[in-house]
């Protein structure tokens, strides 16, 4: 969500400052590193730095404490290895789901009209709104073995799959939403008069227009997929080998004291969602030049 | 802009469903679909839970959240969210008025990093917390020779939480900031206002409304966090229990009564939260 952000502003800052013209302004206005811009920097990167980046560099530097060996050996052990692949593919599939149903239900929230359509609109963030482990638990009442469907999903995968897509849900319909909204509709009636189905408008004209977006909302969705921990906590029982995630499997890790091993399955996590959010700017890049 | 573009589609809306029968019937399977979807996934499952907690009045809700436990857990939470919310928010808006109204090398990296929270596991963050202020680390070691614990106690909750929900007041406040300009501010400047003066009577009253969508969604996501203080914490019941650790804690050791009622205290919660951002949200 913020991640594109951060380089867009941070871009139109620049340029903004860059084609001030006259010169006096121009300098006044760049407050080139003047004292404030100093003291606000530092106090930032100090309080970053204490909170956030010396802490997960520790995480990266504790996982290569024992050497190489040793970091092969924690992430290929069969319960961290299967809890790996488990997370990796079990997210892979939950971020296609919400590719297609995300698309879905954006264009709905977009194109279609009907009573309660507002509604709708606001539930769709209520998985950022609600504690994950909330989630878990409301999954495992309608899901689980008291489930009143008949529907127990409880310790398998697929009770997984559920709380992933729970929590996922609104990334790609919030990124699709408003690129289908500042969608200009001349070509799509100019299409449609020249005579091609809807079918026909809506892969050639609309749907390119659209990958960039869903594609985003895709990455992000992954991302937070891989890391997701409290909502898979009740539904998946935690049986190792099974439905064990990686996020849990660390979990184990540090109650056990084995903080190096934890460290090692942290740090294969971070390196996937960072080449995730590196693919999302990317195509971020790619939207923007297109558009 | 947005307003003429609505119009436009709902204009067309009209148009095609009296015109377009065959896309009518496209149009009704795609409702369906999306408000089947989320009617399971989301509606069903949280309206279950709510119409268990009241299934037998209010008696038994209230009673199982006014427990010595539950209240514990209440205040814990209350403290830890309070503080991550009041540092997110000062850092929030320092930050942003770093990233949009000054110049320095290394903007985009410093953008980044305070995204990356983002793209961190809970248990990670938690692990990470550990690492620096655990009792074996150097620093955390020196942190307790002072007195100040900070793992399985209230600091390291703390640091957490603000882990965690760091980047959102930045991000709610960083657009808000870009689209005022400076002009006013430099009016103010020029008519001899100080820093304090400017910020104040200017800066503030313009990004109001965007802080306060930062503020909500970082208070919901501060009261919400389970994973990062389930790790930091030590889980010990009655000292260091938050409401989500509560909610595990009880629904394990088969108290469903205990455990519908705080979920549906959060879930409450969290709908406040959603009408509140959704009054706040800025209008684009």
């Amino acid at each position: 969500m913020g991640t594109p952000d951060a380089y867009g502003v941070a871009m139109t800052a620049e340029t903004a400052t860059r084609t001030a013209p006259p010169p006096r302004a121009g300098a006044r206005r760049r407050r080139r590193f003047s004292g404030g811009t100093a003291l606000g920097l530092g106090s930032a990167v100090l309080y970053l730095s204490l909170i956030v980046l010396i802490p997960l560099a520790l995480v990266v530097v504790r996982s290569a404490d024992e050497g190489p060996g040793y970091f092969w050996r924690a992430v290929t052990t069969p319960d961290a290895w299967a809890a790996l692949t488990l997370t990796i593919g079990a997210s892979a599939v939950v971020a296609l789901v919400n590719l297609v149903l995300g698309t879905l239900i954006a264009w709905v929230l977009v194109r279609d009209r009907f009573p309660g359509k507002a509604i709708v609109d606001t539930l769709i963030d209520l998985p950022f709104a609600l504690p994950t482990i909330v989630a878990g638990l409301v999954l495992l009442a309608l899901y689980g073995p008291e489930s009143p469907l008949g529907l127990n999903l409880a310790y398998s995968r697929a009770g997984v799959g559920l709380a992933l897509l729970f929590v996922t849900l609104p990334f790609v319909v919030r990124t699709v939403q408003p690129v289908l909204i500042e969608l200009d509709r001349d070509m799509e009636q100019a299409a449609a008069s020249l005579g091609a189905s809807p079918f026909q408008t809506f892969r050639r004209i609309i749907l390119p227009n659209l990958v960039p977006a869903m594609l985003s909302g895709t990455a992000l969705a992954f991302t937070r997929a891989i890391s997701e921990f409290g909502s898979t906590v009740l539904i998946s029982g935690n049986l190792p080998f099974k439905t064990q995630v990686a996020a849990v499997n660390i979990f184990s890790q540090i109650e056990g004291d084995n903080t190096t091993g934890a460290a090692a399955i942290s740090t294969v996590l971070l390196v996937v969602a960072l080449v995730a959010l590196l693919v999302l700017d990317l195509l971020q890049r790619w939207g923007s030049r297109r558009g | 802009m947005a307003d003429s573009a609505k119009n436009n589609v709902e204009h067309d809306v009209e148009h095609d469903v009296t015109h377009d029968t065959k896309h009518g019937v496209a149009r009704y399977v795609l409702r369906t679909t999306a408000v089947a979807y989320l009617f399971f996934l989301l509606v069903l499952p949280v309206g279950l839970i709510v119409w268990r907690t009241f299934g037998d009045g209010l008696g038994p809700f209230l009673e199982a959240l006014t427990s010595p436990s539950a209240l514990h857990a209440f205040r814990v939470t209350l403290v830890v969210a309070l503080w991550a919310v009041v540092l997110n928010t000062v850092f929030g808006v320092g930050a942003a008025l770093l990233l949009v109204r000054h110049d320095f090398p290394g903007k985009r990296l410093l953008g980044a990093f305070i995204d990356l929270p983002m793209a961190v596991s809970p248990v990670v963050v938690g692990l990470a917390l550990i690492l620096l202020y655990g009792r074996f680390s150097p620093v955390g070691g020196l942190l307790e020779s002072w007195g100040l614990q900070v793992i399985f106690s209230t600091p390291g909750m703390v640091l957490a939480t603000v882990f965690v929900a760091l980047p959102l007041v930045v991000r709610s406040v960083v657009p808000v900031l870009e689209e005022l300009g400076d002009e006013q501010e430099q009016a103010a400047h020029t008519l001899g206002a100080s820093r304090l003066q400017t910020f104040l009577r200017i800066t503030l009253p313009g990004i109001r409304s965007a802080l306060a969508y930062g503020v909500v969604l970082c208070l919901a996501r501060s009261l919400g966090e389970y994973g990062a203080v389930a790790v930091v914490s030590g889980r010990l019941v009655d000292q260091t229990q938050t409401l989500t650790l509560f909610v595990e804690e009880r629904f394990q050791n088969f108290d469903q009564p205990a455990a519908f009622a705080a979920s549906t205290a959060l879930a409450l919660l969290a709908v406040v939260t959603l009408l509140l951002t959704r009054l706040l949200r800025p209008k684009d």
